[in-house]
């Protein structure tokens, strides 16, 4: 099942193009991953999607973004429901400078769509689903700030669950990371694609590889191909693909 | 020759820091000193809830309850109009306004923080107070509340500034986590950005009040100064400063009264001191 298709997107800040024509079709319950270099427009593309590019004054949208068959790009969209849909795990962990309880409760206070009395099994099921729970049950109310990175980057995932999203997006969630919470959270990554889509923006073409069902690779805001992550990293239809993911440039 | 600079530079400097300490370090001494006299004659608990100030009468009475309750009167009235008004104010500088209205805004309050207040305390008597006066249909304008109102107007600046400097260092990455997860901007704002720059707001707050209860031109002008212990906002009430302010030229130099006088001070260097720890911690645990 096709849960987000792009046709012919186009993005410009101000005169910059900064996404050409993308045309992509994302499976349900897969992880993609995004490789390419330093902007080439990953992370305008992932923006794109939950439509955070609105907050940039001067920028310009033009195609379509169907998820689960809706244009998003359509006048009418509820920004609110799309980005509890669609959620975003960012480069640099940002929990909120709020307790861990209250990080995760955020969501579903907005949203009024727990009651209170199960406010504490749902902490409890949130911080199970990114392997948190054994590590923080007894810290629920320190500052998010005080954990370690991974614990915050992990946080930062906990707290999507409880809106129930079907797609997470998320923008180099490793790079601030050492290798062993990279492994980690990959870990978790392929734990969590059981129940959600994930579209990975990564600079680090052995993630890609270890943890991707497919592959996209762009450049210079296009999308040069797309396919099966094995396909892409041993045998690219294009010149540029083999030329990056062999180590050539980028 | 560099370190010499160096070194003269850096001795200079530690000159100037220490001369401020002694400076008020001597401050505080004269005033222990020439306060503490007045409890050779007045013991503590008729000075600080005595409900008589006579000052010159024969005997007189020095007791400072009632003006105590008319800068907590003021305080609070004060307090109570300019916090909400002046948090809202800084919300709309940091988050709402555009740089340019932005910019015409920040520089408005920075001139109002200009205005010396016996130009404000001018401005409230001869508008304020007669307004007052005709639509509450009082005896006198010159009542706590104009006072209160008068102040307000005086801690806004200290508190738009310093409560919109703690929202605008918020970081943005906060804000767009909320957006991500499909907050309205109010929202984000509301539960995010405000909670993450409270112990600055806090701050802000007690500065402003600090500004509030050691002013003195501007009360002395507009709350009528009756040293009676107020039944309501809209009686005229006489507070701490304005007293030291109107009584210190008549007294005789090491009467009682100049004593006393000395005590009141020593009284609001303690509230004011309280107020600015206060804002100290609050400041402090905003760093960590
Ligand atoms: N807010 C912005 N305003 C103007 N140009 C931007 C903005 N954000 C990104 N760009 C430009 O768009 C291009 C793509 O950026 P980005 O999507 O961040 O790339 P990537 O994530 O692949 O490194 C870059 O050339 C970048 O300079
Ligand atoms: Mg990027």
């Amino acid at each position: 099942m096709i849960i987000i298709e792009t046709q012919r997107l186009n993005f410009f800040y101000g005169n910059f193009h900064a996404l050409k024509d993308i045309t992509i079709s994302i499976s349900e319950k897969s992880i993609t991953a995004l490789i390419g270099p330093s902007g080439c427009g990953k992370s305008t593309f992932l923006k794109a999607l939950n439509r955070m590019t609105d907050l940039i004054e001067g920028t310009k949208i033009s195609g379509h973004i169907l998820i689960n068959r809706e244009n998003v790009l359509d006048g009418k969209t509820d920004l609110v429901s799309l980005r509890k849909k669609v959620g975003m795990v960012f480069q640099r962990p940002n929990p909120f400078p709020l307790s861990v309880r209250e990080n995760i409760l955020f969501g579903p206070k907005i949203h009024q769509i727990v009651k209170p009395n199960e406010y504490e099994s749902l902490i409890e099921n949130s911080l199970r689903a990114v392997l948190l729970w054994n590590d923080l049950k007894d810290r629920l109310d320190a500052n998010a700030l005080k954990l370690s990175l991974e614990q915050q980057q992990r946080l930062c995932i906990a707290r999507l669950l409880p809106v129930k999203p079907d797609v997470l997006l998320m923008d180099e969630p490793c790079s601030t990371l050492d290798p062993i919470s990279t492994e980690r959270i990959e870990e978790l990554m392929r734990v969590l694609k059981e129940n959600y889509t994930i579209i990975i923006v990564t600079h680090n073409m052995q993630q890609a590889a270890r943890v991707s069902d497919d592959t996209g690779f762009m450049l210079l805001g296009e999308l040069i191909e797309f396919g099966k992550t094995p396909n892409i990293f041993t045998n690219p239809r294009h010149q540029k693909t083999n030329d990056y993911v062999t180590g050539r440039f980028g | 020759m560099k370190h010499f600079k160096e070194f003269l530079i850096e001795k200079v400097i530690w000159f100037c820091g220490v001369t401020s300490i002694v400076i008020v370090v001597l401050i505080f001494i004269f005033l222990l000193k020439e306060g503490l006299s007045l409890f050779k004659h007045v013991n503590l608990v008729d000075f600080l809830f005595g409900r008589k100030w006579y000052p010159i009468s024969d005997p007189p009475h020095f007791g400072i309850f009632p003006l105590v309750l008319g800068s907590l009167t003021v305080t609070l009235g004060a307090t109570v109009i300019a916090v909400p008004l002046g948090i809202a104010s800084a919300i709309y500088i940091a988050e709402i306004a555009s740089p340019r209205i932005k910019e015409i805004l920040k520089s408005g309050i920075e001139m109002i923080a200009a205005i010396p207040s016996v130009v404000i305390g001018f401005i409230g008597m001869t508008t304020l107070v007669p307004f007052i006066k005709h639509y509450l249909n009082l005896p006198t304008g010159l009542t706590a509340f104009s006072g209160a109102l008068m102040l307000a107007f005086m801690a806004m600046p200290t508190i738009v500034s310093i409560a919109e400097d703690a929202i605008t260092a918020v970081p943005h990455k906060y804000k767009e986590a909320a957006l991500a997860l499909g907050a309205t901007r109010w929202q984000a704002i509301w539960r995010v950005v405000l909670r993450a720059a409270s112990s600055g707001i806090v701050a802000a707050i007690m500065l402003g009040i600090g500004r509030v209860i050691g002013e003195t031109m501007a009360v002395m002008m507009v709350t009528g100064n009756a040293a009676h212990i107020p039944e309501s906002l809209f009686e005229p009430v006489r507070t701490m400063t304005a007293t030291i302010a109107a009584e210190m030229g008549e007294t005789v130099q090491h009467s009682e009264h100049y004593f006393a006088l000395f005590a009141i001070g020593i009284v609001l260097f303690i509230i004011t001191f309280i107020i600015n720890l206060i804002a100290d911690l609050s400041i402090h645990r905003h760093r960590e």
